[in-house]
């Protein structure tokens, strides 16, 4: 059973920089498949290039999935670092 | 086969090491058909591992030398390289198009360049397309099986040789490999040249030459007293330059000697002789040498190795570890000199046609209030920890000076009130300026010293920008033009009883001190490998004599006339 959780990005530089690497460490760190989706796109969330190739930006709302062995402790994850890092609420 | 050239002596001593060419390789390929395609994926797993290797090799030497703040650009160029999605379309690419792994790395990352630096709006993604390009000629670097260097990866004794070097290419040498510094480009007052100063680095740079002629790995010696380089030398040349290095290296010992004694001239007057340094990261070596002070703190390096503006707590941090270190002895501190040729990268100055003629330092400083308030209140706080002295950079008029000393008595109200324990501070200009250096009588009434920044000074006086190869000739710091505009900035401050430093590299030139010990300069401030040498020749100076030469000296038309007067009167 698939995890979805939808966020709201109240970062002001969006998820770019620090904030995306932390994101993207996060996720590498479980077997799950874990995606962003932003705007209609779906992009892996363990992939740099992918998370910064969406242009994510202040007020955008976005969903990420965990789907696989771990997923639950993958969103918990990803949750934790989304709200650590003031990214999102 | 033994060959000379010769290029700019930037740092004294003798270098013999062989070559380490800090050059980009050649890393073009041909795009091929191939069969296996297995095997050529395993090529591209065999670069990006090996490309990971050497990022972490780099990453860590920049985490010791630079801070781990600096360092982080490389953790992106890591997760770069373990991208599962890019390394993914690598192989796809091999396998659809039957390409060799060069080619699909190049197509690839081509994509993702072409998509980040269309985002125009963004700099941030723009700044990660240079990333992208930087990863790429590492992965290429690999699978062509071409070295690409490093100074992060040296792992011997060496001397570097490069077109240039960048700001951060110095900060990642390491003194026990990196014997000596041979560039094309630069002058003697270029980034590379004082960094190698300060590191205590034989360097000769302004070759043109230098990357053309050395190979890689071939024994060169470096000659930083006369700008000498000899590449491939024979046995007696060798054996002279040996001797020379150790002639130094017991020069310098004897100079040790003076660590803990005062600076004073034959006839016992006193001088105080400082250092020059641009972070914290400095003071060993402006404690090594014994310097009197810290004549000359660049604030603005603060300011540019940082993503942001530093905080007050930042800035604090760092004036408080310079202060505390120099335990009660002078630390003066330049406020914030950012424009011209140095720029941030998280604020963007306005384009303008004459930066050095523009908007910059206290300019700045009185423009942006914030900017000014923070770091005047982070400079309030560590007054509390030794003897701070505070100077303004750039400054042209009286209303200027007027300006940010108001500015600075509101933020030391300001902090009174709110009970911060503050100490005594000295108030200062820097003299660059002409305008301030011909209206110092009317300074020395307001303010508690001078700086004389001697860089500044002589190329604002002879219109003429000293890394300007059609016109370098005119950096002539012993033109009695120059002379004359120092010593009446020093008679302006003695009638009123104000001190007059020097910060520019001429307080440590061995022409120069004579001169200066006449006029009656108060404080010599320069790169901390200089303080030893300079006492030292002080000792040998008598004022009443250089007195003398002083005055020839500020009466002699040309700045070859003033060299032969000192050469003459100190042989």
């Amino acid at each position: 059973m698939a995890q979805s959780k939808d966020f709201h990005i109240i970062a002001e530089t969006g998820i770019h920089a620090r904030p995306a690497t932390l994101l993207v460490q996060a996720a590498s760190k479980f077997t799950s498949d874990v995606t962003l989706s932003y705007q209609g796109k779906d992009v892996n969330l363990k992939s740099i290039m992918g998370v910064m190739s969406l242009g994510v930006g202040q007020g955008a709302d976005v969903t990420i999935k965990t789907d696989g062995a771990d997923e639950e402790d993958a969103m918990e994850a990803i949750s934790t670092a989304m709200e650590a890092e003031g990214l999102a609420e | 086969m033994t060959k000379n050239f010769k290029g700019i002596a930037a740092s004294n001593g003798v270098a013999i090491a062989k070559a380490y060419l800090l050059v980009d390789p050649d890393l073009s390929f041909t795009k091929t058909e191939i069969n296996d395609v297995a095997a050529e994926q395993a090529r591209v797993d065999d670069a990006l591992k090996a490309s990971s290797a050497d990022v972490e090799l780099i990453k860590t030497k920049a985490e010791q030398n630079l801070g781990a703040e600096e360092a982080q650009v490389f953790e992106a160029h890591l997760m770069v390289l373990s991208d599962p999605e890019m390394s993914a379309a690598f192989k796809q690419k091999i396998a659809d198009d039957k390409v060799n792994a060069e080619e699909a790395v190049k197509e690839v990352t081509n994509m993702y360049i072409d998509m980040f630096e269309a985002m125009t709006d963004n700099a941030y993604m723009q700044e990660r397309a240079a990333d992208i390009r930087d990863v790429t000629k590492r992965i290429l670097s690999h699978l062509l099986n071409v070295s690409l260097p490093n100074p992060a990866l040296i792992n011997e004794q060496v001397i570097l040789v490069s077109k240039d070097l960048t700001p951060s290419d110095t900060a990642q040498l390491d003194r026990e490999f990196v014997k000596g510094i041979l560039t094309d480009l630069g002058g003697r007052t270029a980034h590379a040249s004082i960094m190698a100063r300060t590191l205590e680095i034989p360097a000769v740079v302004g070759c043109d030459v230098a990357t053309a002629e050395v190979s890689d790995g071939i024994t060169v010696i470096v000659d930083g007293f006369t700008g000498e380089v000899i590449v491939d030398p024979d046995d007696a040349t060798l054996a002279s330059y040996q001797k020379k290095a150790e002639d130094y290296l017991a020069q310098r010992a004897e100079w040790a000697l003076l660590k803990d004694q005062q600076s004073v001239s034959a006839d016992g007057k006193e001088f105080v002789v400082g250092a020059n340094i641009g972070s914290p990261k400095d003071m060993p070596a402006v404690l090594e040498n014994g310097s009197e002070g810290v004549g000359l703190y660049r604030t603005e390096f603060l300011y540019m190795e940082s993503d942001h503006l530093p905080t007050e707590d930042e800035q604090f941090e760092a004036y408080k570890a310079v202060i505390e270190k120099m335990d009660g002895k002078p630390v003066t501190v330049r406020t914030m000199d950012i424009g011209g040729d140095k720029h941030l990268s998280y604020w963007k100055l306005p384009e303008e046609e004459n930066p050095f003629l523009g908007y910059r330092a206290i300019r700045i400083s009185l423009d942006q209030t914030d900017i000014f308030r923070t770091q005047l209140r982070a400079l309030l706080r560590a007054s509390a920890y030794g003897n701070l002295w505070i100077m303004f950079p750039m400054i042209a008029t009286l209303a200027e000076f007027r300006d940010a000393k108001k500015i600075y008595l509101e933020e030391r109200a300001n902090l009174e009130k709110d009970g911060v324990t503050m100490g005594d501070v000295k108030l200062g200009i820097m003299i660059e300026i002409p305008a301030a250096a011909m209206l110092a009588d009317k300074f020395a009434k307001e303010l508690d010293f001078f700086s004389i920044g001697t860089n500044d000074l002589i190329g604002y006086t002879m219109a003429a920008d000293r890394g300007n190869d059609k016109v370098a000739y005119l950096y002539q710091p012993y033109n009695p033009s120059i002379l004359r505009l120092i010593n009446n900035v020093i008679d302006a401050a003695h009638k009123e009883g104000k001190f007059v430093a020097m910060c520019g590299e001429m307080a440590g030139d061995p022409i120069a001190v004579p001169l200066l010990v006449g006029m009656g300069l108060d404080e010599f401030s320069m790169s901390a490998p200089s303080v030893l040498q300079t006492r030292s020749l002080m000792k040998k100076l008598n004022t009443a004599d250089m007195k003398l030469l002083a005055e020839k000296a500020l009466d002699a038309e040309t700045n070859d006339e003033v060299i032969a007067l000192v050469e003459a009167a100190t042989k």
